[in-house]
Formats: C-alpha cells, structure tokens, sequence
C-alpha cells in the first residue's frame, strides 16, 4: 500500500460529510415535481392537490399503497412531519453506511495481508 | 411533499413481479459471489461510503420540465468506482433501504426495481464505461466525459428496461407506444442530470484518490496498484 492509512481515513470521513450534507440539507432544496416515471404514470390523469390521479385513464391509478406506508420514516420523514426531511435522510446515510459497509466488510478477500510479510512469502 | 422514486407495487402483474423478483435474486447472488474479488481492506469501506452517497444523492429531484423531475439512479457511478458487482449490490441495497424503511418503491416491486437499476442500469453503465476505457484513462476530462456518456446512457437504457416490463405484464393505463416514447423522452433529459453528477463526482474522487477508482484500476493508470497474483485460487 502505497497510499498511508492516515489519509485514506480522511478520504473516507469527507465523503461520509459529503453524503450527509447532501441527504441532511441539500433535501429540503429537492424538487417535489413528479420524477421521469412517476410522469409517464400520471399520463392521462387529472391530479388533486396531494399529486394523488383522480380523473382520467393512467398507469397511477393501479398502483397499490405501499405496504410499510405506516412506517416510522415512510416518505422520507420522521412520524410524517414534513420538516424531517434532513434529518431522514441523515438516519437514511447511516442506515446504507452500516448495512452496505458492514456486508462488504465480511464479503471482502482476506487472502492478501500488506502488512504481513510472512503472508506475502506465500504468494 | 410527497418523496416517491421508485416502482410501486400493482404497476405489472403478480406473475411479471414474481419473474422479476427471480432475476433480481439471481443476479444478486451472481454479483455477490463475483464482488469478492473486488473487495479488500481498502475497497469495502469505499464501497460502503459509495452506497451512502448513492442514497444522498437520490433524495435530490432535480427539475428537468415544467411539472417534471428526476433523480440519479447510480448505474455509472458505482460500475466506474467501486466495479459492476459490488456496484449493482451497492444499488440494490439503496433500493431495498428506500422500500424498508423509507416505503419508497413497493416490496413486491423491488424485483423489477432491483433488475432495471441495479442490474440492467450497472451492467449498461459498466458496458459504455470498459468501451470508453482507453479515452478514460488518457486524461482526467477523458475519465469525465466516460462517466457522463455511461450515466447518460445508463439512465436512458433502465427506462427501457421498465418499458419492457410494461410490455410483458404491465397494468394497463396507456398504450406500450406511449410509455416508450415518454419514459425515452423524460429519461434523456434525466440523464443529463445523471451524466452532469456523475462526471462531478468521479471528477471529484478521481483528483484526491484515483487509486480508488475501479475502472482506472483495471486499466493499469492508477499509481499503488498491486499486481494480480497468477494462478492464485480465490475462494
């Protein structure tokens, strides 16, 4: 390893920052327009004020609630408060961070040590 | 404001759901195997961190039209850093985070989610990317422009692979025609977007860390490279 931990550490503590400043305040600036597919669902249907299809013939309307709609972050908030946003992103970081770090962690290839060079003679 | 990305469920029918659901788990394990040989002590962190930055980054709706956003999907951006395996995992977990636990995107639609994001958009990314390789890795506006044609393409080529869904099992609501020509038209312009925040944020790691960057990796550019060890066994 050509790269000293040290700064390895920093690289990855600045994107953790990065990824909270974008899910924890950057949020709240996201447009709340329809994405591409929700569009192309909505085709054809009138919607009332909660962007729910109420007149009309689109795909929208054979969609079913969702099943964890209750759900304590359900829609990106916390208890449905809509201010939340950011801080459910925030928990929504962490959550990814553990799941994924923490699957990839026990996934990864243990067969090369660096800094053992008895391990390298094996090689 | 109502947050909704993803698929919800009664979009295609149960039996297209249930096929979709049986590709996705299949090419999940297929990935999981194969991501072995990309992570190491170094690598696992950074793949971890991507998948965060993924989730981030997919709360941010950019507007595209009048009434109209889009948001990035991810595909490039993990093929190019982390590889195609670990990337259409890092993808999938994304996915199944928002379902679970953000009720974005239905559980029974996670299949097809999973399969036009995670596998069909990674997989399509990673392709445009390797094509690009040797332009990739000439300069770092070459790397960038890679990464803004393989998002670009990435985004446009996952639409189609819900256009296909519709087409074998689709609820009905509009004709194949119409969801095509939309969800094509919609998806370029979204994939503008993709391109643009893909191109920054490979850009980005590219000039603090390229050692961390898979596509330069394989490419052999990248300084700290290990050689690979002929004959070794992987397990």
């Amino acid at each position: 390893m050509n790269a000293p931990s040290r700064s390895a550490t920093r690289f990855y503590v600045g994107f953790l920052i990065v990824a909270l400043i974008i899910a924890g305040g950057l949020s709240y600036f996201a447009s709340s327009a329809p994405d591409g597919l929700d569009s192309v669902t909505l085709t054809g249907c009138t919607l009332d004020e909660d962007g729910e299809p109420v007149e009309g013939t689109c795909i929208a309307q054979n969609a079913e609630d969702h099943a964890l709609g209750e759900g304590p972050f359900a829609d990106y908030s916390i208890g449905g408060d809509e201010g939340t946003v950011g801080a459910a992103g925030i928990v929504g970081v962490l959550v990814t961070l553990v799941v994924a770090g923490g699957l990839f962690w026990v996934l990864r290839r243990r067969d090369r040590q660096p800094r053992d060079p008895q391990r390298r003679d094996l090689q | 404001m109502v947050l909704a990305m993803h698929m919800s469920d009664g979009l295609v029918n149960p039996p297209t759901a249930l096929v979709f659901g049986v590709i996705a788990v299949l090419g999940l394990a297929i990935a999981a195997t194969r991501a072995r040989s990309d992570l190491d002590d170094r690598t696992a962190p950074m793949a971890g961190l991507v998948t965060a930055f993924v989730f981030a980054v997919q709360m941010i709706n950019f507007p595209i039209l009048p009434g109209a956003s889009g948001h990035l999907l991810g595909g490039a951006l993990v093929a190019i850093l982390v590889g195609p395996w670990v990337g259409s995992m890092c993808i999938a977990i994304v996915l199944v985070v928002q379902s679970i636990l953000f009720a974005d995107g239905g559980l029974t639609a996670l299949g097809t989610n999973i399969t036009n994001m995670a596998l069909v958009g990674v997989f399509t990314g990673y392709g445009v990317a390797v094509a690009l390789r040797r332009f990739a890795a000439r300069s770092r506006g070459g790397l960038v422009a890679t990464a803004f044609v393989a998002a670009l393409v990435n985004t446009v080529v996952a639409a189609l692979a819900f256009v296909v869904e519709y087409a074998i099992g689709g609820a009905g609501g509009a004709s194949l025609g119409t969801v095509f020509a939309l969800m094509v038209g919609f998806h370029v312009l979204i994939g503008i977007g993709e391109g643009v925040i893909t191109a920054a944020t490979v850009g980005a790691v590219a000039s603090v860390r390229p050692d961390l960057v898979h596509l330069l990796r394989r490419a052999g550019t990248a300084p700290g490279i290990r050689s690979r060890t002929a004959g070794g066994t992987t397990s």
